[in-house]
């Protein structure tokens, strides 16, 4: 074999109770770009971390070009040319794109010349950037460029990306896929981390999958099928979640010219949003991360209330006026996308996490006086019901894995029997087997009759449950289109369209898919 | 170096433990600190610590002091749960004596059984409407409350001060500012002793806020408010509604207990009433650990070292300072407790992997965590 541009041998890393990496064996060549392949918790981010020196590993050694690489901190790692990525971006919104970038590089590149190397580095990688804009002002999209131009302004000669497309649209994903093939053919490998299987498949040129914190496999993706990789990473044969088919119900949830400005200095205002969701439909709102979902969130919940009564209607109740706990006594319930310190209270106990939002509808109070074997009851049967691997209902919330949390937040909300559910990215965090049954519980209570709005990045997701789908962009909603007249080009193309189809589509009677 | 690891689930008995921990390490630092003042540390803590209880007389000036520190903090403990940080409850308490007080000049001198009724009333309604003042400027302005209910304490100590020197000075007391006695005072409660009924009311106190915050819907709300604002928002409790509560009632029991000084021990308004008993009910409700029961204990506590430490000034000729002193310990020591409780220190060498700013967001979530919870 020829020599590997960066090797792990019997990397391990233990934290109290998990074993997080079992002696991870690892090769990335030069000019690679390789895939970790893996689900949430897998140990994919504990691996990248001792590759880029913010934890040590407890065994094990790594190899850079032959030599003994051991870095204590990133900035040694980024010395070695190790660039990376995140997935949550470290960008002050009050500051400029150059001023972000002079802060995260060493102080002797930040001198002089750089909005010059900023502009030949973006012009060379296509990746277009204005140095004076201020990241505030950016979308998404945009500030993933900083984040990459940063990177590559040190000439890394290998690049981690941690999950670098679960904010882009279709059309943003291929230009980033561009540049990174373009860095390959100049001699950097890429680290590419990610669960999404066709990605890879289109983009890596290895992959090493791995399970429990062990690598289960090392192939090459592109003679794999998404399916047999699905497998490797999950290691039980998944089954997708069965459409019936079934007839809708009633209008049960209806927004009608909601418009609101947004509280934020850098929040979206919501204009003239529009939507009817039927009993016994899944409704998708699908877009990029900051283009008016976490407002259209607060004010469906009820966090902020609409100018008008009539802007939103449970079973043809007006409740713009009104708050949450009017909105859930008609049968409304809610998972914002925030679980800890929005939808639940990380101090308090599972059974108090309960009684927050499940007072009304499930009855844990008579008179004000909260009736503990009640809420102890359903709190205990969320657990049951949703599999949440807890220590007790007796215990913090703060306790649980983001997993479990979110199963949790999920079961309370579900168990109550709603009207109307709301769920922001309902399975964002959880593992592949966690999200099929969360997707066929949702199926099961739209089968019931209740009306379902979700809103989600993932896109598959969507499509694997939804039968209408809207896209939101720059605070507006498009028409919702029938899933069956609908690909993800069109959605991808929505995404940037701020409110609209290219064409306007034939009008949207929902279809029974 | 030293860095802190927040837990990721703060062990609950430890909790509870803490208090007496704090107690345990004042304990010891007094009697290091007497050492060092060259005075006999174990005879002095069992001056300041033991001899108050020895006596009826002892005990009853226990139940004296410590009525309007428990009060005074069931009400701020109230109001800490929920986030509101009512830092001005010596103002509130001040309000309250002279609202009441005012009532019983007025009828002077008149008495009656509905007369003491009528002064609690006003009392409360006095430290509320002071405490009114901050809750408007938060709710309607988002002013900051510490600062602002702070600088009510300055502005209520001089209005009292003003008035005893003015309208309401005793017209037969030669010119000293001083009100004329109230004609009515509280029930005594042990014959020949100082303690009176208003210990019961703390008491009831004790027990009617432990069943707001742990069984009723309206104590849970304002948890969560304190906790996370945000949740908050989604149940659907109105933060508005809720810190007019907090205000309301943390305002209302520094006012009782304002009143219950004037018409109790006292006996009429002067100038010196307000004597920081609004502050130390601040290391009360700490110490108490925001829980009723605890306050109960750390109120007692403290009255201690207000006996005791009087006790021990005379004796042992200690400088005044010495019950401050302790009262600071007990808090100081507390939160360091605390600081242990949330976070796990760790040894790290100098070169280290945390200098990376990204590695650091654990920790920084870790501080905004700023109360434990019971």
């Amino acid at each position: 074999m020829t020599s590997a541009l960066l090797e792990l041998h019997g990397l391990t890393k233990r934290f109290p109770g998990v074993l997080a990496n079992d002696a991870v064996t690892l090769r990335v060549g030069h000019k690679e770009i390789h895939a970790l392949l893996g689900e949430n918790g897998a140990g994919k981010s504990t691996l990248v971390k001792m590759i880029y020196g913010i934890m040590r590993p407890d065994d094990g050694h790594m190899r850079l070009n032959g030599e003994i690489y051991a870095p204590h901190k990133p900035a040694e790692a980024r010395a070695k040319g190790i660039g990376m990525v995140f997935q949550q971006f470290s960008l002050f919104d009050g500051l400029t794109v150059a001023e972000n970038i002079a802060l995260g590089i060493s102080a002797k590149m930040a001198r002089r010349g750089l909005r010059e190397r900023i502009a030949a580095v973006s012009t060379a990688y296509g990746l277009k950037l204005d140095p004076d804009r201020r990241v505030g002002n950016l979308s998404v999209g945009e500030r993933q460029r900083v984040e990459i131009v940063r990177c590559l302004l040190q000439q890394p000669k290998l690049i981690i990306m941690d999950e670098p497309t679960s904010v882009l649209t279709p059309q943003e994903i291929e230009a980033l896929f561009e540049t990174l093939r373009r860095l390959v053919s100049e001699g950097c490998s890429i680290l590419y981390i990610s669960h999404k299987l066709e990605e890879i498949r289109a983009l890596c040129d290895r992959a090493t999958i791995l399970r429990g914190g062990k690598v289960v496999g090392d192939c090459d993706p592109k003679r794999q099928s998404a399916h047999r990789l699905a497998e490797m990473m999950i290691g039980t044969t998944l089954v997708p979640p069965q459409r019936a088919t079934f007839g809708l119900g009633p209008v049960r949830l209806k927004v009608a010219d909601l418009t609101l400005a947004s509280e934020e200095q850098f929040g979206v205002d919501l204009e003239r949003v529009g939507l009817e969701v039927k009993g016994g439909e899944i409704f998708g709102i699908a877009g990029i991360a900051g283009n008016g979902q976490a407002e259209l969130m607060e004010a469906l919940i009820g966090e902020r209330l609409a100018n008008t009564p009539g802007a939103i209607e449970i079973d043809g109740v007006p409740v713009g006026a009104q708050g949450p706990l009017a909105r859930r006594a008609l049968g409304l319930t809610c998972v914002p996308e925030e679980r800890t310190g929005h939808g639940s209270v990380p101090d308090m106990t599972l059974w108090e996490n309960a009684v927050l939002t499940a007072k009304t509808r499930m009855k844990l109070a008579t008179s004000g006086f909260i009736g503990m074997p009640r809420a102890k009851s359903f709190a205990s049967k969320v657990v049951r019901d949703f599999a949440v691997r807890s220590r007790g209902i007796e215990h913090a919330v703060r306790s649980l894995s983001g997993g479990n949390l979110q199963k949790f937040v999920m079961g309370r909300e579900i168990l109550q029997a709603p009207a109307v559910l709301i769920a922001a990215q309902p399975t964002w965090g959880v593992d592949a087997g966690a999200a099929a049954t969360i997707h066929k519980l949702l199926l099961a209570l739209a089968q019931s009759g209740t009306a379902i709005l979700i809103v989600s990045q993932d896109l598959d997701e969507l499509f694997a449950i939804a039968s209408r789908i809207a896209v939101i962009a720059g605070g507006r909603l498009s028409a919702a289109r029938p899933l069956d007249r609908l690909t993800t080009e069109q959605i991808g193309l929505a995404m940037g369209a701020h409110g609209g189809w290219e064409a306007p589509p034939p009008q949207a009677e929902p279809a029974d898919a | 170096m030293l860095r802190l690891e927040p837990r990721r689930e703060p062990s609950r008995p430890m909790f509870y433990v803490t208090p007496f921990l704090a107690i345990g390490l004042t304990l010891v630092a007094g009697i290091v600190l007497f050492e060092a003042l060259d005075k006999p540390p174990l005879a002095a803590m069992r001056l300041i610590f033991i001899e108050p209880l020895t006596s009826l007389r002892g005990v009853a000036e226990l139940l004296v002091k410590g009525t309007p520190l428990i009060l005074i903090a069931i009400g701020l403990a109230i109001s800490f749960r929920g986030g509101i940080w009512n830092i001005g409850a010596e103002g509130q308490f001040t309000i309250g004596a002279l609202a009441g007080g005012a009532v019983a000049l007025a009828f002077y001198p008149a008495t009656g059984w509905w007369l003491l009724p009528l002064m609690s009333f006003a009392g409360i309604a006095g430290g509320a409407a002071w405490a009114a003042i901050p809750a408007l400027l938060r709710t309607r302005c988002n002013a900051n409350e510490i600062l602002v209910s702070l600088m009510l304490v300055y502005v209520a100590v001089l209005l009292l001060g003003s008035l005893v020197h003015g309208a309401l000075r005793d017209p037969d007391g030669l010119n000293f500012p001083e009100s004329r006695l109230f004609q009515t005072s509280l029930p005594i409660l042990i014959e020949g002793t100082r303690a009176h009924v208003g210990f019961l009311v703390g008491l009831a106190a004790v027990l009617l806020s432990w069943v707001l915050l742990e069984r009723h819907f309206l104590g849970f709300q304002i948890k969560v408010l304190g906790q996370a604002p945000r949740a908050a928002r989604y149940g659907g409790f109105s933060d508005k509604g809720l810190t007019w509560f907090c205000f309301l009632v943390s305002g209302g029991c520094a006012g009782l207990a304002g009143l219950f000084e004037a018409a109790g021990p006292v006996g009429q308004l002067v100038p010196a009433l307000p004597s920081g008993y609004g502050f130390t009910a601040i290391v009360v409700a700490f110490l108490g650990r925001l829980n009723p029961i605890g306050i109960l204990l750390a109120g007692l506590l403290l009255a201690l070292t207000y006996i005791g430490g009087e006790t021990a000034q005379i004796a042992m000729s200690l400088p005044s300072a010495t019950t401050a002193v302790f009262q600071g310990m007990f808090l100081f020591f507390l939160l360091a407790a605390d600081v242990l409780v949330n976070y796990r220190p760790r040894w790290i060498s100098k070169r280290s992997p945390a200098t990376d700013p990204r590695a650091h967001s654990d920790a920084q979530v870790g501080t905004m965590r700023h109360l434990p919870t019971p």
